[in-house]
C-alpha cells in the first residue's frame, strides 16, 4: 500500500510529541533527587498512577498487534487481551502490596529485602535488563512501523526518532514526567478507542464485492473440482491456465491465467466450498523484477497515490437474510450479525511462477463469521483444534506466561514505588485493572470493525488500528497514530527507566560496592539510559522484520520464569534462602531463554531453518520454564538450609 | 507474612484462577464449546471472555474493598 504523509497528520502529530516533550521539561525541573528520579519521591496520586499502569501496559503490541491480529483472524488475538489483563489479577492479588512494602527503587530490592546479598542483586538486575530489552525491541519495531505511513520516512529513520525523543524524555525528567506521559497517553487511548468503537457500532456492516478503492474482486464458479480446469465454463478474457507449483501439499492451487481484460496474467486461488466443488477467486500479488523493482498484480508499484497499489482488503460479503446493509447495531447484536454473515479474510502464500521465480499470493479466504468469532483460526493457536498433545502444551503454555508474565515485568513493578503506601498501591492497581479490561473489551470491537473496513493492508497487519481510523476521517488517523506513536514512547521510557535503576541500584551500587551521592547516582541512571536506549534502537533496527506480538510472547515468558517464582515463593514460604534465590532467577531466566532460541518459531522466522528440526517439541517455554524456577528454588533454598543449620 | 490482606487476596486469586484455567481448559479440550451461542446469539468465545474480564474488575473491587475494612496502614509490617 502506498503511504502518503498528510499534512493533518504530521501537524496533529507533531503536536502530540511537542506537548509530551514540553510537559517532560517543565516536570523533569521539579525532580532533583534520586528518590525524585526513579520514584517521583513516592508522591503520585494513586488514580494518576492507575491510569499510568494503563499507559505503561498498553504498549504497541497491545493496541496495534492485538487489532491487527484480529483484523485479520479474527477472535485469537482477543485470547492475548484475555490473558495481558488476567496478569494483572496476580499483580494486584499477590505482588502490589509486599512489593511496596518491600522495596524501594527495584525488583531486585524487594527480592532482596530480607538477605542483604549481593548475589541476588546481581542475578535480579541482570534479569530486568534481560527482560527490559526484549520488551523494547518490539517497541521499537512498532515505532517504526507507525512512522512509515504517517510520516513517510523508512523504518530505521522511526526507530532512532523515538529512540532520541525517549532519551530526551527519560535523560531530562525520570519518573514523574514518565508518569504523566503515561497519565495522558493511557487516557486518551482509552478515550479514542471507545470513540472508534461507537463510531463502528453506528456504521454497522455493508456487503462490499472489495475494498474501499472501489476495486470489485472477481469470484467465479462454482465448478466441479475433480473436471480440469479447461473445461470449465469460464468467461472467454481468461486463457491459457496453469496451475503453479505451491510449497507444501496443504497450500491452496493457485491458478495463472492470460487475462485479457488486464493485459496482463491475473492469479487466482482454487477456493473448496464442499467436498466436490470449488470457487474460483482472484488474488492480488507481490513480486519482484530482475533489477529489484516492486511488482505489485504485476505492475511496478507507485509512489503517489492513484498509481499501482495492492488494493485495500476487509469487506463483508453476505449478511443475514441476504441484506446488504444493517444500520446502526447495538454492542451485542454487532456479534450477532457477524455471528450469521460471510466475512473475506485473506491469506498468502508464495507459489513459482511460470517462469520459475517466487511470486507471492495474497488469496481471498470468505469465512463464515461463525469461524471469525471461535477461537484457533491462527496458526499460533493451532493448539486449540489440533488433536497433537505438543500443540496443546504450546497453547497452554502460552496463556500460562501471559497470566503469569505481567506481575513480573520490571518496568510495571518499579510503578508501585512512585505511591505512597500499600493502599495507594491496591487503589491504583484496581484503577488499572478497571482501564485496561476496559480497553481489552474495546479491542475485540476495533479489531473486528477493522476487519470489515474495507481499508486494510494485505501486507501488514500492524497498521489494522490507525488504518480503520482512516476509513473514518483524516483526522481520527491523525490522533489515533500520534496516540500510537506516544504509547510507544511511554512504554519505551518506562523500560528505559526499568534498566537505568537495575544499572544504578542493583549493579553499580550494590553488587560493585561503588559508594554514589544521589546527585551521582542520578547521572549515572541517565548515562545507563542513554547506553539502553543506543543498544535499543540497534536492535530495532535489526529486528525489523520480526512480528511485535510474537516478541513481546519473548518477554512475557522470560520474565515470569525469571522472577515470579522468587517473588510469590518470598512471600509465601519462610524457608527461602539467599541461595535458592539467585539459583531459581538464573535458571528461570537461561532455561526460558534457552528454549526460546531452540524452538521451531525461532527456527523458522529467524534462523531461516524448518521449524521441524528445533530441538524443543514446542514452542512456548512457560509451561516447562516457570515450574522449573519454583522447583529450583525449593530444592536449592532446603539444600543451603541444611547446610546452614548445620 | 500472612496478613489479613494477603489471604483475602489470596482466595480472591484462587477464584479467578479457577474462571481462567477453566476457559483455557475449555478451549484446549472442548473447543467446539466456543461456539455455542447461548445468550442474545452471541458465542460463549465472547461472552465467556467478556466475563473473564468484568470478573477481574468485580474481583478487585471486591478485594479494595474487604482490604479497606481494616484501614490503610502504611507500613503495617514495619518494613521488614
Amino acid at each position: 500500500m502506498i503511504y502518503e504523509p498528510s499534512v493533518v497528520a504530521v501537524v496533529v502529530f507533531l503536536i502530540f510529541v511537542g506537548i509530551t516533550l514540553g510537559l517532560s521539561f517543565y516536570l523533569g525541573s521539579r525532580a532533583k533527587s534520586s528518590q525524585g528520579y526513579f520514584a517521583a519521591h513516592g508522591q503520585i496520586p494513586w488514580f494518576i498512577n492507575g491510569v499510568a499502569f494503563a499507559g505503561d501496559y498498553l504498549s504497541a503490541a497491545s493496541f496495534l498487534g492485538i487489532c491487527g491480529m484480529i483484523a485479520f483472524y479474527g477472535y485469537d488475538g482477543f485470547l492475548y487481551s484475555i490473558g495481558y489483563l488476567a496478569g494483572w489479577i496476580v499483580a494486584l492479588f499477590v505482588v502490589a502490596e509486599p512489593m511496596k512494602r518491600l522495596g524501594k527503587f527495584t525488583f531486585a530490592d524487594a527480592l532482596d529485602a530480607k538477605f542483604g546479598s549481593r548475589g541476588i542483586k546481581l542475578a535480579a538486575g541482570i534479569s530486568t535488563l534481560a527482560v527490559s530489552l526484549f520488551y523494547l525491541i518490539p517497541q521499537m519495531v512498532g515505532a517504526g512501523v507507525l512512522i512509515q505511513p504517517l510520516l513517510g520516512f523508512p523504518h530505521w529513520v522511526g526507530v532512532l526518532l523515538v529512540g532520541a525523543t525517549v532519551i530526551v524524555i527519560v535523560v531530562t525528567a525520570g519518573m514523574v514526567s514518565t508518569t504523566y506521559v503515561q497519565f495522558l497517553k493511557g487516557s486518551l487511548l482509552v478515550v479514542f478507542s471507545f470513540v472508534l468503537t461507537v463510531i463502528i457500532l453506528t456504521r454497522g456492516f455493508e456487503v462490499k464485492p472489495g475494498g474501499n478503492d472501489g476495486h470489485a474482486f472477481r469470484q467465479l464458479g462454482p465448478f466441479p473440482a475433480e473436471t480440469d480446469i479447461n473445461q470449465w465454463q469460464l468467461p472467454s478474457e481468461l486463457t491459457a491456465a496453469s496451475r503453479l507449483e505451491t510449497r507444501s501439499d496443504s497450500d491452496l492451487p493457485i491458478v495463472r491465467f492470460e487475462d485479457a481484460t488486464l493485459g496482463r496474467p491475473s492469479y487466482w486461488s482454487l477456493h473448496p466450498v464442499d467436498s466436490d466443488q470449488v470457487l474460483l477467486l482472484e488474488a492480488q500479488t507481490l513480486s519482484r523484477t530482475e533489477d529489484g523493482k516492486t511488482l505489485v498484480n504485476g505492475q511496478i508499484k507507485g509512489e503517489e497515490k492513484g498509481e499501482p497499489e495492492l488494493h485495500p482488503i476487509g469487506h463483508v460479503s453476505q449478511l443475514p437474510g441476504g441484506a446488504t446493509k444493517t444500520g446502526p447495531l447495538g454492542p451485542l447484536s454487532f456479534f450477532s450479525t457477524l455471528q450469521d454473515s460471510e466475512v473475506v479474510l485473506w491469506a498468502n502464500q508464495t507459489v513459482t511462477d511460470t517462469d520459475g521465480q517466487p511470486i507471492t499470493i495474497f488469496h481471498q479466504k470468505p469465512t463464515p463469521g461463525s469461524r471469525v468469532l471461535r477461537p484457533g483460526e491462527h496458526p499460533r493457536f493451532k493448539g486449540i483444534r489440533s488433536g497433537q498433545w505438543t500443540d496443546k502444551l504450546d497453547f497452554l503454555s502460552l496463556m500460562l506466561a501471559l497470566f503469569c508474565g505481567t506481575a513480573s515485568l520490571p518496568h510495571i513493578l518499579i510503578r508501585y514505588y512512585t505511591v505512597k503506601d500499600e493502599a495507594s498501591a491496591r487503589k491504583s492497581t484496581i484503577v488499572g485493572i478497571a482501564s485496561i479490561g476496559f480497553f481489552y473489551v474495546l479491542t475485540l470491537y476495533l479489531g473486528l470493525g477493522a476487519m470489515t473496513s474495507g481499508s486494510l493492508d494485505v501486507t501488514n497487519s500492524n497498521m489494522a488500528a490507525p488504518l480503520l481510523a482512516k476509513s473514518i476521517s483524516e483526522w481520527l488517523f491523525a490522533i489515533i497514530s500520534a496516540i500510537a506513536f506516544t504509547t510507544v514512547l511511554g512504554t519505551v521510557s518506562g523500560l528505559i527507566l526499568a534498566s537505568a535503576g537495575a544499572v544504578t541500584h542493583d549493579l553499580i551500587a550494590n553488587f560493585m560496592g561503588i559508594q554514589l551521592s544521589d546527585h551521582e547516582k542520578v547521572r549515572v541512571a541517565k548515562i545507563a539510559s542513554v547506553a539502553v536506549g543506543a543498544v535499543a534502537i540497534l536492535l530495532g533496527i535489526q529486528f525489523e522484520a520480526l512480528n511485535v506480538s510474537y516478541l513481546v510472547g519473548w518477554a512475557f515468558s522470560i520474565a515470569a520464569s525469571a522472577n515470579l517464582p522468587s517473588l510469590v515463593m518470598l512471600l509465601f514460604w519462610k524457608g527461602v534462602t539467599r541461595q535458592g534465590v539467585i539459583a531459581a532467577v538464573v535458571v528461570g531466566m537461561t532455561s526460558s531463554l534457552g528454549w526460546i532460541l531452540a524452538s521451531g518459531d525461532t527456527f523458522s522466522k529467524v534462523y531461516g531453518l524448518p521449524a521441524e528440526s528445533a530441538w524443543v517439541p514446542f514452542s512456548q517455554p512457560g509451561i516447562v520454564t516457570i515450574p522449573l524456577g519454583f522447583f529450583t528454588l525449593i530444592v536449592v533454598s532446603w539444600m543451603t538450609r541444611k547446610t546452614q543449620d548445620a | 507474612m500472612q496478613t489479613r490482606n494477603a489471604r483475602i487476596g489470596f482466595v480472591l486469586f484462587l477464584v479467578y484462577l479457577m474462571l481462567y484455567g477453566g476457559f483455557v481448559f475449555l478451549n484446549a479440550f472442548a473447543a467446539e464449546s466456543m461456539e455455542a451461542t447461548p445468550l442474545a446469539g452471541v458465542n460463549l468465545a465472547i461472552l465467556y471472555g467478556f466475563g473473564l474480564i468484568v470478573a477481574a474488575f468485580v474481583l478487585a473491587l471486591v478485594y479494595g474493598w474487604l482490604a479497606d475494612q481494616e484501614g490503610n496502614h502504611p507500613n503495617k509490617e514495619g518494613g521488614q
